[in-house]
């Protein structure tokens, strides 16, 4: 088990290895010199000449990579230009904000997406398995900035129940900070519904036709038990693991879905940094979202394994 | 797609009566009723794009100060702006931008991911490894943070958001063309033709390429729905079409300051996106099916 989880890290080292890469290589497709770029409407020769020396843009570019490197791999990602604060402490007071928003989205993914699929595979070609499948298809063709500005609209603009932007701590006040966040959530949430809506109906089609579930019929037991304790146990495997990995694209949503909501996360950061040019903070947030995605990668991994005894010989 | 290289359902010796792979995937996509809807709905937007100068009711881009913000009416169907320009012209206009995007960046993003999937999975090795290795790293990064990322460093355009989304959308493409040449290379007539001596790009370009089309045509189709949703997004944030040239994306920026008054300028462009992106969804999962070799 453990030589497995070693295996798969050693196997991740090449995989950071281009991230990083390609990461760095982001700030070499600027067109121009990144020092003019970097000194805005300050031409001063001087200034741009510090800048250079400053960012050492002055060295090779194998040069300036390894010195990206090092500092990376010591938490320094650099000052964010705008901010004039460490990248690293921006990213982590933003992490925890889009962390609740994620949460709170992949619960009501879940619920949905896994509550529909079951009863969708259960009541097969029936008109229930086909509004199901159109719901699927509407969580995954719906863009969310589209559906959170209609949110706004209906519960914010027109009913007045919700405040159509901002953000309060759940430390602060837990009430208003459901408040704040359960439209995004939803918003966020819907997209990936659709897709473990479509995962968990197969999973639990496939199920629902092995040989166990005939044998548990077969002795007898109410159509309940065979649904919820013996189909869907094995059924849901696979679609936790997916969920793990749709958390990459929660991350991505998140972008737009802050812009829309005003909420001070990760997604306002980039968004941020992108008009004002800030470029330590864009390949900051790209370096932090790619690493969760490959560590909720591995986790998925080991956590797959854990649960299908087969996979650990 | 070549004949001999897909088995073949009717076996007779009247060649009439053999039905070629595309003939049989089109027989079983035009019984799915869903993969038609979604065909019939992207050719009338495809339609109304090309045609849209003929169709369109005025210039999308005629500011009126007498119109502003008007709800919909006779003279306006889908209603106007803040600088009253007439919102039905702009939608049909702003198919154009998320046409051409969805297009072309799939376009690049095969042009790049098609060949270098077949490198790796033919060639194996290191360059295999290398070329895998590289599209994990990219795979890693999310969809739609690297376009804006890579929309950013390259200056906001839509010629420019389409490399982003085509760079992006890249390594999908490469290891689903890698996977299935993987698994096409061990077939017999892979090993026939290279039994009888065939140049390794004849047998990568003529035996096995051919075998890859479908999948890569269902993922093309399902990608392209995803390359609209990332245009419109990038073009929400600013970073795609610039103004004063419609684009749904940046119709919906525009909207979104105006909620309250002129709520109709919000509803449009999301449900031109929103129907657009469920065709292509719809047309992809008919041809998933349609191509399977298992379904009837």
């Amino acid at each position: 088990m453990l030589t497995l989880i070693g295996k798969r890290l050693v196997q991740l080292l090449p995989t950071l290895f281009f991230v990083s890469v390609i990461i760095f290589s982001l700030q070499q497709l600027l067109p121009g010199d990144p020092a003019m770029i970097m000194a805005g409407e300050d031409k001063d020769p001087e200034t741009i000449e510090q800048i250079r020396r400053q960012y050492r843009l002055d060295r090779a570019i194998p040069v300036q990579y390894l010195y990206w490197v090092k500092g990376v791999v010591t938490g320094d990602l650099g000052e964010s230009m705008r901010l004039k604060e460490p990248v690293t402490r921006l990213i982590l007071q933003k992490l925890p904000v889009t962390l609740q928003l994620a949460t709170m989205a992949m619960v009501i993914a879940l619920l949905i997406g896994v509550t529909a699929g079951i009863v969708s595979a259960v009541k097969r070609d029936t008109w229930v398995d086909y509004a199901v499948n159109v719901l699927s298809l509407w969580g995954i063709s719906t863009p969310n900035f589209w559906l959170g500005i209609m949110l706004i609209f209906l519960f914010a603009v027109t009913l007045g129940w919700l405040p159509a932007s901002g953000y309060v701590s759940p430390w602060v006040d837990w009430r208003q900070s459901l408040a704040t966040t359960i439209m995004p959530a939803f918003v966020l949430g819907n997209a990936i519904a659709g897709v473990i809506m479509r995962h968990t109906r197969s999973a639990m089609l496939q199920a629902l036709q092995s040989d166990y579930v005939r044998t548990a019929r077969a002795k007898g037991l109410e159509e309940r038990t065979v649904v919820l304790k013996h189909a869907m146990r094995n059924a849901l495997t696979p679609v936790i693991t997916l969920g793990a990995l749709e958390f990459g694209t929660l991350l991505s949503g998140a972008v737009l879905t802050e812009q829309i909501f005003t909420i001070p996360g990760f997604g306002k950061l980039i968004v941020d940094a992108v008009f004002n040019r800030d470029y330590a903070v864009v390949q900051g947030v790209v370096l932090v979202t790619a690493t969760t995605y490959i560590a909720l990668n591995l986790l998925a991994d080991v956590g797959y394994i854990l649960v299908n005894p087969r996979l650990r010989e | 797609m070549t004949v001999h290289a897909l088995p073949q359902t009717v076996t007779t010796a009247d060649a009439d009566f053999v039905e070629t792979p595309a003939r049989r995937a089109w027989r079983r996509l035009v019984r799915r009723r869903g993969a038609m809807v979604g065909l019939a709905v992207i050719v009338l937007i495809v339609l109304a794009a090309v045609l849209a100068p003929l169709i369109a009711p005025y210039d999308p881009t005629a500011q009126s100060w007498s119109a502003v913000r008007k709800a919909p009416s006779a003279a306006h169907w889908f209603g106007t702006d803040e600088v009253g320009r007439d919102l039905l012209a702009r939608v049909i206009f702003g198919a154009r931008a998320s046409l051409l995007a969805g297009v072309i960046s799939v376009g690049i993003a095969i042009a790049v991911g098609v060949p270098l999937g077949l490198l790796a999975g033919y060639a194996g090795g290191l360059v295999d490894g290398l070329i895998s290795r590289v599209t994990d790293a990219m795979l890693a990064c999310p969809f739609l943070i690297l376009a804006i990322a890579l929309a950013a460093f390259l200056g906001p355009s839509l010629t420019n958001a389409m490399i982003a989304i085509g760079v992006t959308a890249t390594p999908i493409f490469i290891r689903l063309t890698r996977g299935q040449v993987l698994s096409v290379k061990a077939e017999d007539y892979v090993e026939a033709a290279r039994a009888v001596g065939n140049p390794h790009w004849r047998i990568a370009l003529r035996h096995i390429l051919p075998n890859v089309l479908p999948a890569l045509l269902v993922q093309a189709t399902l990608t392209i729905a995803t390359a609209i949703i990332a245009e419109a997004s990038l073009s929400f944030l600013g970073l795609g079409q610039q103004p004063p040239a419609p684009s749904w994306g940046s119709m919906l920026n525009a909207a979104q300051r105006f909620l309250v008054n002129a709520p109709w300028m919000a509803v449009w462009p999301g449900l031109a996106i929103f129907v657009t992106v469920l065709s292509f969804n719809l047309l992809g999962d008919g041809l998933r099916d349609a191509l399977d070799p298992r379904s009837k």
